[in-house]
């Protein structure tokens, strides 16, 4: 729209002193301005506060800079000091492992990611280029189960969770999401629409078998969207709260997400320790803000891409 | 592949005619190789849940006990239980708080960053607060809002404003859920509102500015008519992930104070994970599943999703 905006102020030449239009633009940037500081304002506040000391914070609520700067929330939180240690320096001396919640984080959410995006890989090119019996009506239910919220699922596939005895098991928060997306599918079909069969055909000819074709044609040909596919998959699982909380709340299993929900719920009410509670949730957001940092522009793109589609 | 056969000469086709049907056999086979890790995840995570979940709903059951068949009893239940009405009162005043101002917040930024911002770097920052985790972002708000010592209600006790309880407090609590929201999904949305913009084509402006037509009525007639399947995608994913409003609730009020943020999905947990009766918390699950239907395609109807005014 911005050329056409070009194209009418040129138009309204003459109108242009009136102030009319370039009010509407400083209103605009300010508007920007304004979104861009409510963003990252939340942000800096944990940033700022996590740095603080818990027993100061009272003192100086409105302080813009950390309180007492420390970094032995941060220290806490990754482990590196002993809970009298900061039970002294005003927090709240639980301990919050989070060595182990990133492990068993990292080994769900890259599981998922893979699996999930490989086998609904490999679903995809089937439904967009081979010619099977029942081929339109698998892929139409596929589909469908796009339409069924989470929580009618949620409680039979606890049950089921239940009955195979995966309850506090990284099988039990990994299985109903390894397999297949609806989601996963439906994009990456429409990617295999896409791309040209010559180079398939080519190599049919040549006697390459079907799983040939796929893993040495289609997949690097479609690299860029499974990847980015890849990475919303992979922070879909990362920030997933509810499903963990249901199946994998022991220790030994338990993600970041649901470590913070009950860290924060173990804290007495009045006190949390904030400064530990923030700098927890910094630390479990890191791999969110690299991801962010680098690959932002990628996914922004895809977002619109199937916002469009 | 199906060409392939076709090319061989017609003396030859008794023999080409066994071969394709020997091709077809393999590429059938092949498929089923291909599809059959995603079909077993569908079947075993999708459909038969989703089945399995309409028989739970029709019985009595604590997971422990074997389940007690009680035909309609749960859903005829749930119609007098003043609990489960609650629970859709005040999940509707959430979407309602949620959705409108939203969708409205998103759409002025989208219309705004297409004219105003150049540049993918700062697009990319309305994607920031939809990467984080719900949980995370639920305690950033939960310190922020703090009554003690928020830095919000600092800013509002220096101009001279009286402190609110936010999370708190009976009348706050679900705006506030709702503002934290709105704050996690509308540079999202004003992505998908700003892609459906820039679709739009350069010369209809150019020909309503010609015709001396003003800003707002370009809006009006150009914009929003040509936005509307995007529109739609917006409206009904947000409306249907908004009646689906869990995460943040379980982190800041559990469904408090006195019940004020008992949403549906709340109430569905604590029936099934609390109190132990799966087959009333299916029941439930089952009606918003069949809501959540009925409201998508009225609207998608309403819409007329499918067609492009741009076609």
């Amino acid at each position: 729209m911005a050329r056409a905006v070009q194209a009418q102020t040129a138009h309204e030449g003459a109108r242009t002193d009136n102030g009319g239009p370039n009010f509407a633009r400083w209103v605009s940037i300010a508007i920007v301005v304004l979104f861009t500081f409510l963003t990252l304002f939340p942000l800096y506040w944990a940033l700022r506060t996590a740095f603080s000391t818990q027993r100061l914070l009272l003192a100086e609520p409105g302080n813009l800079l950390p309180v007492g700067f420390t970094v032995d929330s941060f220290r806490q939180a990754l482990g590196l000091t002993t809970a009298s240690e900061s039970v002294a320096a005003g927090g709240s001396g639980r301990t919050f492992d989070f060595w182990r919640y990133l492990l068993n984080t990292t080994i769900v959410s890259v599981s998922v990611a893979v699996g999930e995006v490989f086998f609904s890989a490999m679903a995809a090119y089937a439904f967009a280029r081979l010619r099977f019996p029942l081929r339109n009506q698998i892929f139409t239910m596929f589909i469908a189960a796009l339409m069924v919220p989470s929580i009618v699922l949620l409680i039979p596939n606890f049950v089921l969770i239940y009955d195979l005895g995966w309850i506090n098991t990284y099988q039990g928060i990994i299985a109903p999401t390894l397999l297949m997306s609806p989601y996963a599918v439906f994009f990456l079909r429409q990617f295999f629409l896409g791309v040209n069969r010559d180079l398939e055909e080519a190599a049919r000819l040549d006697g390459a078998g079907y799983f040939e074709v796929f893993w040495r044609i289609i997949l690097p040909i479609c690299s860029g969207p499974m990847l980015t596919l890849g990475i919303i998959v992979f922070i879909t699982q990362w920030n997933d709260y509810l499903w963990p909380f249901l199946v994998g709340r022991d220790e030994s299993v338990r993600v970041l997400t649901v470590a913070l929900s009950v860290f924060r719920s173990q804290t007495p009410q009045g006190s949390p320790d904030w400064p530990g509670l923030m700098a927890g949730t910094l630390l479990a957001s890191v791999p969110i803000i690299l991801i962010f940092a680098f690959l932002g522009k990628r996914l922004a793109n895809s977002i619109q891409f199937t916002g469009v589609k | 592949m199906g060409t392939v056969p076709s090319a061989i000469s017609a003396p030859r086709r008794a023999t080409s005619q066994s071969m394709l049907a020997g091709w077809r056999r393999r590429e059938t086979l092949a498929a089923w190789l291909f599809i059959l890790p995603a079909l077993v995840g569908f079947l075993v995570f999708f459909a038969v849940p989703a089945v399995r979940g309409v028989f739970i709903s029709f019985t009595d059951w604590d997971l422990l006990t074997s389940p007690e068949q009680v035909g309609t009893e749960n859903y005829r239940e749930l119609w007098q239980d003043d609990d489960f009405r609650h629970a859709i009162k005040v999940t509707f005043l959430y979407v309602l708080w949620n959705i409108p101002l939203q969708t409205v917040l998103a759409l002025g930024i989208a219309i705004i960053f297409d004219r105003f911002v150049r540049g993918s770097g700062i697009r990319s920052l309305l994607l920031l607060p939809w990467l984080m985790p719900n949980v995370v972002i639920a305690l950033l708000f939960l310190w922020l809002l703090d009554p003690g010592i928020g830095i919000v209600n600092y800013f509002l006790d220096l101009v001279g404003l009286p402190e609110q309880s936010f999370f708190g407090s009976v009348d706050q609590a679900l705006p506030t859920i709702a503002g934290v929201n709105i704050w996690r999904y509308t540079g999202y949305t004003a992505l998908l509102f700003l892609a459906g913009i820039q679709r739009i084509p350069k010369d209809l402006y150019e020909a309503g500015a010609l015709d001396g037509a003003s800003e707002s009525r370009m809006f009006m007639n150009i914009t929003l008519p040509l936005l509307r399947p995007v529109m739609t995608f917006v409206l009904v994913t947000s409306i249907v992930g908004s009646f689906q409003i869990y995460d943040t609730i379980a982190v800041t009020t559990q469904g408090g104070p006195v019940d004020a943020t008992r949403v549906l999905y709340w109430f569905i947990y604590q029936e099934a994970f609390e109190r132990y009766n799966f087959g009333y918390a299916t029941a439930a699950a089952m009606l918003l599943f069949l809501f959540l239907v009925t409201i998508s395609l009225i609207q998608m109807k309403l819409m007329r999703a499918n067609e492009s005014d741009l076609a």
